[in-house]
């Protein structure tokens, strides 16, 4: 089967700035991939890419067997920002009746799309704060409402960046049971994260640094080579320093000769 | 998350099957029901602020007053200018408002968000112009009733096509603010952009001087500022008993003004950005 993301020599290029260096890796379907690395990575460029909302993006970017961006995908994925996007004017169930009837319109889909709004509330546990306003949340409960409008219509993939950040251990343990369950049913899972701890809850990891990929593998097998996915991405980050600096000797003693 | 989530998958939730999910989220260039449900969302918004619908509402009304008896000695004085301002009234607050609300939308992350959904540029634009219009509606009857039967505003055509002036007014703003939305980085450059987009054309559309009086310059500018327009449209109702061609001239003038502008407003719309 065909991954749910494919990139070939993919670049994004910010205010003149490479982000992206010519990545090239796969998101393997049914699975939940942690993509792990400093803030300032790229990591939200690289999600944003996948969703199609980065601009100036060149290469080879496949998303569910389409271009990244392409009108048939907008309802097959899910995308939760870092910072929430929910209306804080409204409540918490009129902010999901609105996502829902953009994704699912019309009179006829008003049942099904109720129970799709109240599927949701409850799998991120918010049903008691249905009908609180989403400004009057807590910043994790505001969080959660955005998770929650991504879930909407039960989308093939979900790309969430740092959903975990600012939440007590029992709701990120809870939510990550969640990813592991709507993986189970099917969906692919892009996790961004800035915590190595949360490298071993992931099946596939994607390591990245100053734009580029690092490593592309399970955690078990980055983490045995080295003790712990920290200590292979510390490794990693050392020998790719190693290596850029031994190049920028040659072109230094290449230079030299040349005088 | 709940114990439900993990042990059974919850029932009446559609799986996450291959294939679009639902065949009519596709995306179109329009959609009705996403257009109503974009202006419900709008208007649901505003209820959960009754204080700034309150300031939209009677803020004309309470200038209309204020008015009549500065102009205590002078009806005739009242009945220009108060003609000219349920025209220009609807224009501003719709201007404010609209800048401010999709502001907020780009800053927020919503509209990346909607973008990235299947939702057309023409059902965004569209549902705010249909719910800020609706509120004009209300505030143009409000004011437009109040300068006619308590105030004593003269008028000798006919008050329903005061209300339609004051609609395209209000759409007019709408379609201003949106557009001026794109090139505001806060809410604070924003409300800058109402002296530099309304005030010159609240000075040359005839409210304090004919336009045909000022300098042949200002006369031209004038000519081409949608405003003027508008004024232009309201004096006409004022004095003329029955629809004159120059009235017809400035409803199509304000009525093509507010589309392209909304055009223009949709063009700032991207799907992609830096």
């Amino acid at each position: 089967m065909q991954p749910a993301v494919h990139a070939a020599d993919l670049s994004v290029v910010r205010g003149g700035r490479p982000v992206l260096r010519g990545l090239g890796f796969d998101v393997p379907r049914g699975q939940v991939t942690g993509l792990l690395g400093p803030s300032g990575c790229g990591k939200t460029t690289l999600m944003r890419a996948i969703v199609g909302t980065q601009a100036k993006v060149t290469g080879t970017l496949q998303v569910l067997g389409h271009p990244a961006g392409a009108p048939e995908l907008r309802s097959r994925i899910g995308y939760v920002t870092q910072d929430p996007s929910v209306y804080d004017d409204l409540t918490v169930r009129q902010n999901l009746d609105y996502f829902a009837a953009i994704l699912d319109p019309g009179r006829a889909a008003a049942a099904r799309r109720r129970d799709d709004v109240a599927r949701v509330i409850a799998e991120v546990d918010l049903t008691s704060h249905a009908d609180a306003l989403a400004g009057a949340l807590s910043g994790g409960q505001r969080s959660r409402v955005s998770l929650a409008v991504a879930l909407l219509g039960s989308p093939e993939l979900l790309v969430l960046d740092e959903p975990t950040v600012g939440l007590d251990p029992v709701l990120r343990r809870d939510l990550w049971n969640l990813f592991h369950a709507i993986a189970d049913r099917g969906a692919t899972l892009l996790v961004s994260s800035h915590v190595m701890d949360e490298a071993e809850r992931c099946h596939r990891l994607l390591l990245m640094r100053e734009g580029a990929i690092l490593a592309d593998d399970t955690p078990d097998a980055l983490s045995e080579a080295s003790g712990s996915v920290e200590s292979a991405f510390l490794h990693l980050v050392d020998e790719a320093d190693a290596h850029a600096n031994a190049d920028d000797t040659t072109t230094a003693e290449r230079q030299e000769q040349a005088r | 998350m709940t114990p439900s989530a993990e042990t059974a998958p919850p029932g009446p939730g559609p799986g996450p099957a291959p294939g679009p999910a639902n065949p009519s989220a596709r995306a179109r260039a329009f959609s009705a029901s996403r257009t109503i449900a974009t202006t419900a969302r709008v208007l649901r918004q505003l209820r959960h602020d009754p204080r700034s619908i309150a300031l939209m509402l009677f803020v004309p009304c309470v200038m209309l007053l204020l008015l009549r008896y500065v102009f205590d000695g002078s009806q005739r004085t009242f009945d220009a200018i108060g003609a000219s301002l349920l025209g220009i009234f609807p224009l501003i607050t719709m201007f404010l408002v609209t800048s401010i609300a999709t502001l907020r939308e780009r800053t927020s992350g919503t509209l990346e968000r909607l973008l990235a959904m299947p939702l057309g540029k023409a059902d965004l634009i569209l549902g705010y112009a249909l719910a800020f219009g609706l509120l004009a509606v209300v505030q143009s009857a409000l004011a437009t009733g109040l300068a006619l039967w308590a105030l004593g505003l003269d008028v000798i055509g006919s008050p329903w096509l005061l209300l339609l002036v004051a609609l395209l007014d209000a759409l007019l703003g709408t379609a201003l603010g949106l557009f001026v939305s794109a090139f505001a980085a806060s809410e604070f450059q924003a409300v800058q952009f109402m002296p530099a987009v309304i005030f010159p054309q609240l000075l040359l559309c005839g409210l304090f001087a004919a336009r045909d009086t000022m300098h042949p310059v200002l006369e031209a500018i004038s000519d081409v500022l949608p405003m003027s327009y508008a004024v232009d449209g309201m004096n006409e109702v004022l004095a003329h008993t029955d629809i004159t061609a120059d009235f017809v001239r400035d409803v199509l003038v304000v009525a093509a003004c507010a589309l392209l502008v909304l055009a223009l407003g949709a063009a700032t719309l991207r799907r992609r950005t830096p």
